[in-house]
């Protein structure tokens, strides 16, 4: 097929009606909720997480009318508590994150002129587990029972259940949920970002939204699984009475705040640099011109990110810390200022040698930016250790984060809300009730948060259900009331802005005449995303290459058609994006909404204590993925390859690293090894903090011989599918089979192994935070050893079924990913187990 | 906007009449060395915002190309990454001296504090020989003199801070934490729990007494001093004795010897009752035997609503009496 080939009007409507019928959503009372399309499911994510953000917002505003006046008594204290609580975790978990994933998933496929992200049915599985975990934490609040021990949930206050009830499990539990969903969209992201890219679009031609994406998603996978591992300690606490944080048995309450803060520190960046993201996208088209500084762009968002993990601990600086420490961390909490201030800077340059067009949009970029450097300077004021020593818990810091979050991550979004709403919509919202709001948003903020700093510094802590008047502290509050009514009314203006739309007549196509791959959308969007998929030879490739809207229309890129009556995109290699293959994506289906429900059935039953209703469960999420990925993935096509246009013909199966499966087993075992870290954090944690461990009495901890036998069992495993995987490569299929076999005995051997260590040696793990963490590793390694064995079975049986071949094995490679790290968590398990005792 | 604010802030902090619990109202020497830091810190943020403001107005009022690519990356360079690194790395140098903790010597006073759900236990052990003092919700220091904290948390997590005297320091279970800090100016100020402890968080906060070296001698002379009290048998007494108050209360001197809650040998001096919360009157201190949980969600201390006004009041006048 030549470019001329799509000269034919009668050829392009029939292309058309091919991709209409292949992309046509499902309809139904039902089945349109079965719907994975990125656009209809990244709407959803975004009403959903924008519904949070106003719930949360409401619960805001009845704090701060509770706080109008001293001793006032609108609310009691238990509910206060509630109110800011769940206010600070629904922001933090229900909107900021999911709200960038949502975004995310509209925009990228866009951005990055493909189809559709790799996995629909993933992102669609994370929006249901979002839901449902959104609407289980935040609804608690109408039974009472919502958490009540600050978003930051420091035991011991949380985890001895004489002092905190229900609340704590419904925030660990249900917040666990969502953070499993929450992996689930950066594993989605990341691979979209490296592997979907189109033809031609190298790492450095990249839209810098698809980089902030990548650097974002990736300090997701590296920041929750932390928390994950606090998560699993704390409900282990609260649950089986396993003393992690208890000093008389052992535990320190530190180890939470440290696994707490190593995941809520880069979680600020997390939802910081999705905002500056959309910055660097609406910054250049307001400027009519290439951003200035990429590289320079890209290098400050990676340094952001990196320096972002190393400082968490400036959120303890009162907790006791050597002075090193302090030195040490206040330098990383300063130095984190200088990438922000090169971004910044790099925004100005890009006005300053550009032709401004003044529009709504950038309107609120200027107004965020504002608020946002007095957030981040009074951000470099409390990295100052001693100034923090003053300012920490106090009002000073609410004033510091919400003009870091409301500059940084709020505004930002509205900012992207006037300037994508066309492309969503195909409808400009109104340029009058913007500036309304915005007005009333910018004041607002300002007189609600700028007297905190003074309340924080004239001695008012934060978290206080009411003050006394004695402190002169009456006007400061009520200034900070109005402001929080203003701006909220101002948020008001926004929704009535929004629920207009509908009315309004339909945009002119690319309205803001940008120059970047997403304008390419038509008002009168079609589901197929993307007419043809281009050749990509600049960062703004509707500025810059000749008539590329009318050949992308015209369908004379790739991938003009959809012969075959199937969903597909191309995949690309990571760094320079040559077409490696075109892959079917997934269609609608029941099995994501199914794996939710069962997977939230899991949290939601164990926060009752229902633990058999909870088994049943979680047995119905193992059916629900295994189904999942029986019908759905690794599918051997009818033919091996197909044209794609241009005389190029591609694969139509991959697998190893070249394929974007592989990718998501590689990057979430990233995630989980993180989260096994943090559990192998706490246990040298105890060991560093507390002389006494292991203490005297069990020195002898599970013995050397039971955790040895089940790492020799661990590794025998691990070796046997790298040798499956190779032979089967070589067409020795049955051998392979044997292998596996071998595989799974040798899985299921060493759970009875593994157990038998700590079991035999009689270790109480109530009785002490020793047993109680060398327990944990222990079931961790188990568990896994158990998903090790089900995996291989699956390799086993896709075998047999005959849906997987020497030709078609991503089946065993993806597995044997999952062993390589299966192998490391049972050597380093069982090393610190068995021997360590040993040696300290 | 933010400017005009800011003025306005300022005269209200001014005129404020909070001199007891405020960071700007200081009678610690750490206190004032960090209000010097903030001082710094401030005038440092207000110049750099209307710097970058200044820029922004300018980068969008200036026509186009008036800035050439390479002055562009020019300004990244130095505007964005050099200038700040510059600024920070000398406001590191300018703070370091501050995070060195104040020196003290074996013969400091030292003062156990730890805290409570939702109270304070204070235990003065100075270098001489004498038994400890333990008191409650009160905290006295002499001025000029060092003066060592040694901070604990028997329940939950709380934080000990007196903003005019020096910054704050979690008390953490399983952990002793120390502040060490040096008074400056004798008078009456506040401090307050600043980690969130659960229900009566807000209603966690204490006296701090500032006194000339000299006076506190003698106070802690005369509190240490162990003075049986004549057994007459007061009706208030007689109901402490009855209700059992002392199972959780110790009074000296008497054979109420508990330690759940809040040491009361001295009730008769202290300037509030509650932990900072209320004046310590007779109808305050009977409301609180009666229903402490009207005053104070959470606290522990049970309720006796059997107890008639005039009994609580009877209570009330022999805790008043004990100085």
């Amino acid at each position: 097929m030549s470019l001329h080939d799509q000269d034919d009007p009668a050829l392009r409507a029939a292309q058309e009606d091919r991709l209409r019928a292949v992309w046509k959503p499902p309809s139904g009372l039902f089945l349109r909720w079965t719907d994975c399309n990125n656009n209809r499911v990244g709407v959803w994510y975004v009403l959903t997480a924008f519904a949070f953000m106003l719930f949360a917002g409401v619960l805001a505003l009845i704090m701060r009318t509770q706080l109008a006046v001293p001793d006032n008594d609108l609310v009691s204290a238990g509910t206060f508590n509630q109110l800011f609580t769940l206010h600070g975790s629904m922001m933090m978990f229900l909107f900021a994150v999911p709200m960038f994933e949502a975004v995310s998933i509209i925009l990228l496929p866009q951005l990055l002129g493909a189809r559709d992200l790799p996995f629909p049915r993933l992102s669609a599985f994370g929006y249901w587990s979002f839901l449902l975990g959104g609407v289980f934490v935040g609804g608690s609040i109408f039974f009472n029972a919502a958490p009540d021990g600050g978003w930051f949930m420091y035991p011991p206050l949380t985890t001895r259940t004489d002092l905190s009830g229900l609340g704590a499990d419904i925030w660990m539990l249900g917040l666990s949920f969502i953070e499993v969903s929450s992996v689930a969209a950066a594993v989605e992201l990341i691979v979209g970002v490296l592997k979907c890219r189109p033809p031609g679009m190298q790492l450095n031609l990249m839209p810098l939204y698809a980089w902030y994406i990548l650097v974002v998603a990736v300090m997701i996978l590296f920041a929750f699984p932390p928390l994950i591992a606090g998560d699993i300690l704390f409900e282990m606490e609260r649950l089986l009475n396993w003393p992690f944080f208890d000093a008389n048995r052992g535990g320190d309450p530190l180890l939470w705040q440290h696994l707490f803060w190593i995941f809520g520190h880069p979680e600020v960046y997390i939802v910081f640099l999705p905002s500056i993201a959309l910055f660097a996208m609406l910054v250049p088209t307001f400027s009519n011109r290439h951003l200035l500084g990429y590289p320079w762009i890209v290098l400050a968002a990676v340094g952001t990110a990196f320096l972002s993990f190393g400082l968490w601990v400036h959120h303890m600086f009162t907790t006791g810390l050597p002075k090193i420490s302090l030195a040490f961390f206040s330098a990383a909490s300063e130095a984190v200022a200088i990438p922000t201030a090169v971004q910044i800077f790099a925004f100005i340059a890009t006005l300053w040698a550009g032709r401004v067009t003044w529009s709504t949009p950038l309107l609120y970029a200027t107004g965020s930016l504002a608020i946002f450097v007095i957030g981040g300077l009074t951000g470099v004021m409390v990295a100052v250790a001693p100034f923090d020593w003053q300012a920490h818990d106090t009002y000073f810091i609410v004033a510091h984060l919400h003009y870091v979050l409301i500059g940084g991550t709020l505004l930002p979004l509205f900012a992207g809300l006037y300037y994508y709403w066309p492309l969503i919509t195909g409808k400009k919202l109104s340029d009058r009730l913007g500036r309304i709001a915005f007005w009333m948003l910018f004041v607002g903020a300002n007189l609600t948060f700028f007297p905190m700093h003074f309340s924080g510094l004239m001695g008012m802590p934060r978290r206080v259900f009411t003050y006394p008047a004695e402190l002169g502290l009456d006007g400061l509050n009520m200034a900070s009331t109005l402001g929080a009514w203003l701006f909220a009314s101002g948020v008001a203006v926004i929704c009535v802005d929004l629920c207009l739309s509908p009315r309004r007549a339909k945009a002119q196509r690319n309205p803001w005449g940008a120059g970047t791959l997403e304008w390419l959308a038509h008002p009168d969007d079609e589901d197929w995303g993307i007419r043809s998929i281009p050749l990509i030879e600049s960062r703004y490739p509707i500025w810059d290459q000749k008539d590329f809207v009318q050949k992308v229309d015209e369908g004379r890129f790739f991938l003009p058609d959809a012969e075959e009556g199937r969903r597909e995109t191309i995949v690309t290699t990571v760094l320079d994006a040559r077409p490696l293959a075109v892959i079917r994506l997934g269609t609608p289906s029941v099995t994501p909404i199914l794996t939710a429900l069962s997977l939230g059935g899991v949290f939601i039953l164990t926060t009752y204590h229902l633990y058999w209703a909870a088994l049943v469960c979680a047995v119905a999420t193992l059916a629900c993925a295994i189904w999942w990925l029986w019908t759905g993935t690794a599918e051997i096509p009818e033919k091996p390859c197909k044209p794609i246009g241009h005389g190029i013909e591609l694969p139509l199966y991959i697998s190893g690293p070249a394929a974007p499966g592989w990718w998501a087993m590689f990057i979430t075992m990233m995630a989980d090894a993180t989260a096994f870290s943090g559990l192998v954090f706490g246990y040298y944690f105890f060991w560093t903090r507390h002389a006494d461990f292991p203490p005297m009495a069990m020195a002898d901890g599970p013995g050397m011989y039971w955790p040895m036998v089940a790492l020799v069992l661990g590794v025998t495993s691990w070796l046997a599918t790298i040798a499956a995987r190779e032979v089967h490569a070589r067409g020795d299929v049955g051998i392979a089979r044997l292998l596996l076999m071998l595989g799974i005995a040798t899985s299921l051997a060493g759970i009875a192994a593994g157990l038998a260590g700590p079991w035999t040696h009689g270790m109480d793990p109530e009785s002490h935070s020793y047993p109680a963490i060398v327990w944990t590793l222990t079931v961790w390694t188990v568990a896994h050893a158990g998903i090790a064995a089900i995996m291989q079975s699956y390799a086993l049986a896709r075998s047999i079924a005959r849906r997987m071949d020497p030709q078609h094995d991503a089946d065993i490679r993806n597995v044997t990913v999952y062993m390589h790290f299966f192998a490391l968590t049972a050597i380093v398990a069982y090393a610190t187990i068995g021997l360590f005792p040993s040696l300290s | 906007m933010a400017r005009m604010l800011l003025l306005t802030m300022l005269v209200a902090a001014l005129t404020g009449c909070n001199a007891q619990q405020s960071t700007l109202a200081v009678f610690g020497a750490d206190a004032r060395a960090i209000r010097h830091i903030a001082i710094i810190l401030t005038s440092g943020a207000i110049l750099i915002l209307a710097i970058t403001a200044a820029l922004y107005v300018r980068a969008v009022r200036a026509s186009e190309h008036s800035l050439s690519h390479e002055q562009g990356m020019r300004m990244i360079l130095w505007v964005g990454a050099i200038g700040p690194t510059l600024i920070l790395t000398a406001l590191l140098l300018y703070a370091l001296p501050a995070m060195r903790p104040r020196p003290a010597d074996p013969g400091d006073l030292i003062i156990r504090v730890e805290g409570e759900q939702f109270w304070w236990r204070a235990v003065y052990r100075p270098s001489d020989n004498a038994p400890p003092l333990s008191s409650a919700n009160e905290i006295r220091v002499p001025v000029g003199r060092t003066v060592v904290f040694e901070l604990m948390a028997k329940d939950v997590i709380h934080s000990f801070w007196i903003p005019g005297l020096a910054g704050k320091m979690d008390m953490i279970p399983g952990r002793t934490n120390r502040l060490v800090v040096k008074a400056e100016k004798p008078g009456r100020y506040r401090g307050v729990c600043a980690e969130f402890c659960g229900l009566s968080h807000a209603l966690m906060a204490f006296d701090v007494i500032a006194m000339e070296p000299a006076a506190f001698d003698t106070w802690l002379a005369d509190a240490r001093a162990v003075v049986p009290l004549p057994a007459i048998a007061t009706p208030g007494r007689v109901l402490f004795d009855a209700q059992g108050c002392g199972a959780c209360h110790t009074i000296r001197g008497t054979p109420h010897v508990g330690t759940i809650g809040p040491d009361l040998s001295r009730f008769g001096e202290r300037l509030t009752l509650g932990a900072g919360i209320l004046p310590p009157t007779i109808d305050n201190i009977a409301a609180f035997i009666r229903t402490p949980q009207q005053a104070k969600p959470g606290v522990r201390m049970p309720a006796y609503p059997q107890l008639s006004q005039e009994d609580a009041s009877a209570i009330a006048h022999y805790l008043k009496g004990m100085k």
